[in-house]
């Protein structure tokens, strides 16, 4: 086969795009004023800015007004959690199981000043079950947290019926839609949540930059003080090429999403299809629940930093949530949190398409992953290859 | 985490990868919970070690550090492949990186492992010999430089 190289790892980060880029660079060259300074090329960029503002609200069906920019995914998690349980006398924070650390470690640092962290498990197949929030949500939960669409099996949280339970209790909602904005449709209307994050640089805007979606009318302790910017809820000189960045690619992929979606669906189902006719391939996360581009499987007796340096020398870019890339012994706790055991999270294996992947691309990844997992399975004390079969 | 181009070359390209079926001594550590398994097998004459080949699963550090020991071993007598420490196999790949030293300690072991298995089949006592081979801790923390 001849060598290609393939970046499907776009669950990690997505190249800029050519509009994303275009869009920024005014602001990044001679359009350096401060937005919130009062000459014309101040003035200049403040409605940059607040262009940038009204576009990604138009993507989410929100309002300008409820759109915050921020540095990030991190930020946000961080914020909606945090700020929401300063500013509660209720101490309880539920949070999925499958959370990334973002939303973990931030529900985690509030314990040491009293707040009662609790996970909801997700069943088997990576998914959460409304009856089981409602049987431990109670009045002393002041926010419930689940993330929309999982970053490492790509499963999609059932997050309107979440929000309808969170709100018969009065708590507030948020979710992390930090890997599912850009790439299914969102609106945060019918999600029904209070709260709302994502990241631009997963949808093929720049780095550093993302969005806090706050549904009018709720109130939120800052996480960032200062100067009053982003109308006294986020400080911080605005960033505004990252803004016009971002709302410029949040448009070309929620405009693309009709024609994208059906065919990297079908791609990710091609992808699923040849990896499972690898012997002792399993998927891991719900098959229809899906991101249209994530796909995650365990590979038997294969160790999956191993497989990651080898799919590289094959040239393509993949990820695992094994130990080794963890840099603990334990596996990814999304991998855990699905049943799976120690030794065959080892083995896991997300790969996230490109958008301009085609049926040959799907196809080469197919041979690199049985041409990485024949060499290591050669080489590996568990793996019986006369048998064909794990020791 | 970046390795060294050794630790890429050992990895890419294992030396010494395979099984001996008449082996002298074979060894095992690790498990495959903590997601390193090595398997070291000895063919031995005259106190030399004639062959040596390794089977590992385990991420780019643990293939690349049973290749790397292989190499220090084959062709030493006993007494020097018992001088073999896990810090003569970071050196000759150049370093690893701190979370990957562990994986080092287990090539020692492994190879610790293979003789005191030849000396138990020689019915000797391999303890006084090639000493305990310590469980690895949890995280081989205390073996990091």
């Amino acid at each position: 086969m001849e060598k290609r190289f393939i970046y499907a790892d776009n669950a990690a980060t997505t190249p800029l795009s050519e509009t994303a880029l275009n869009a920024m660079l005014p602001w990044l060259k001679e359009g350096y004023g401060n937005p919130s300074s009062v000459y014309r090329i101040a003035r200049e960029s403040r409605i940059a800015l607040e262009n940038a503002r009204k576009t990604v609200a138009e993507c989410l069906g929100a309002k300008p007004t409820e759109i915050y920019f921020t540095s990030g995914g991190t930020e946000g998690d961080n914020w909606a959690i945090k700020g929401a349980l300063a500013r509660s006398r209720r101490k309880g924070v539920i949070i999925s199981n499958v959370e990334h650390h973002a939303v973990l470690h931030s529900a985690l640092a509030m314990e040491k000043f009293g707040f009662k962290v609790t996970e909801l498990p997700v069943r088997e197949n990576g998914i959460v079950s409304p009856d089981d929030l409602r049987a431990m949500i109670d009045e002393d939960t002041a926010i419930v947290s689940v993330m929309l669409a999982n970053n490492e099996i790509g499963t999609i949280q059932p997050i309107a019926e979440l929000a309808a339970i969170a709100h018969e209790h009065g708590a507030l909602m948020h979710t992390d839609a930090v890997q599912a904005a850009g790439h299914i449709p969102i609106d945060v209307k019918e999600l029904g949540v209070d709260i709302l994050t994502i990241s631009a640089h997963k949808f093929h805007g720049p780095k550093g930059v993302g969005v806090q979606y706050i549904r009018s009318g709720v109130r939120i302790t800052n996480l960032i003080d200062g100067g009053g910017h982003e109308r006294g809820r986020r400080s911080g000189t605005e960033n505004v090429a990252s803004a016009c960045g971002l709302a410029a690619a949040l448009k070309e992929a929620v405009d693309t999403l009709p024609e994208r979606m059906p065919r990297l669906t079908a791609m990710r189902n091609r992808l699923i299809d040849g990896l499972l006719k690898i012997p002792y391939v399993q998927l891991t996360g719900d098959l229809d629940k899906r991101l249209p581009a994530t796909v995650s499987v365990v590979i038997n007796a294969v160790e999956g930093e191993g497989l990651i340096l080898t799919l590289d020398e094959l040239g393509v870019c993949a990820s695992s949530g094994s130990a080794c890339t963890s840099g603990s012994l334990d596996p990814s706790h999304v991998l855990l949190a699905i049943g799976l055991k120690h030794e065959v999270a080892h083995g896991s294996l997300r790969l996230t398409l490109p958008d301009d992947i085609d049926e040959d691309g799907v196809d080469y990844i197919i041979w690199a992953v049985a041409t990485a997992a024949e060499r290591l399975r050669a080489m590996s004390p568990v793996w019986d290859s006369s048998a064909g079969r794990p020791m | 985490m970046l390795y060294s181009d050794k630790v890429m070359d050992h990895f890419a390209h294992p030396r010494n990868v395979g099984e001996i079926p008449d082996a002298d001594g074979v060894g095992t550590v690790g498990n495959a919970k903590c997601g390193d398994i090595m398997q070291m097998f000895l063919k031995i004459e005259n106190d030399v070690i004639v062959d040596v080949k390794f089977k590992t699963f385990g991420c780019g550090a643990a293939v690349a550090t049973s290749s790397m020991a292989t190499e220090l071993v084959k062709g030493a007598t006993i007494e020097e492949a018992l001088k073999l420490t896990n810090k003569a196999v970071m050196e000759a790949l150049d370093g690893l990186p701190p979370v990957k030293v562990h994986c080092s300690v287990l090539a020692e072991q492994a190879i610790r492992a293979a003789l005191s298995d030849y000396y138990r089949r020689q019915g000797i006592d391999p303890e006084p010999i090639v000493g305990k081979i310590e469980e690895l801790d949890e995280h081989g923390e205390e073996e990091e430089e």
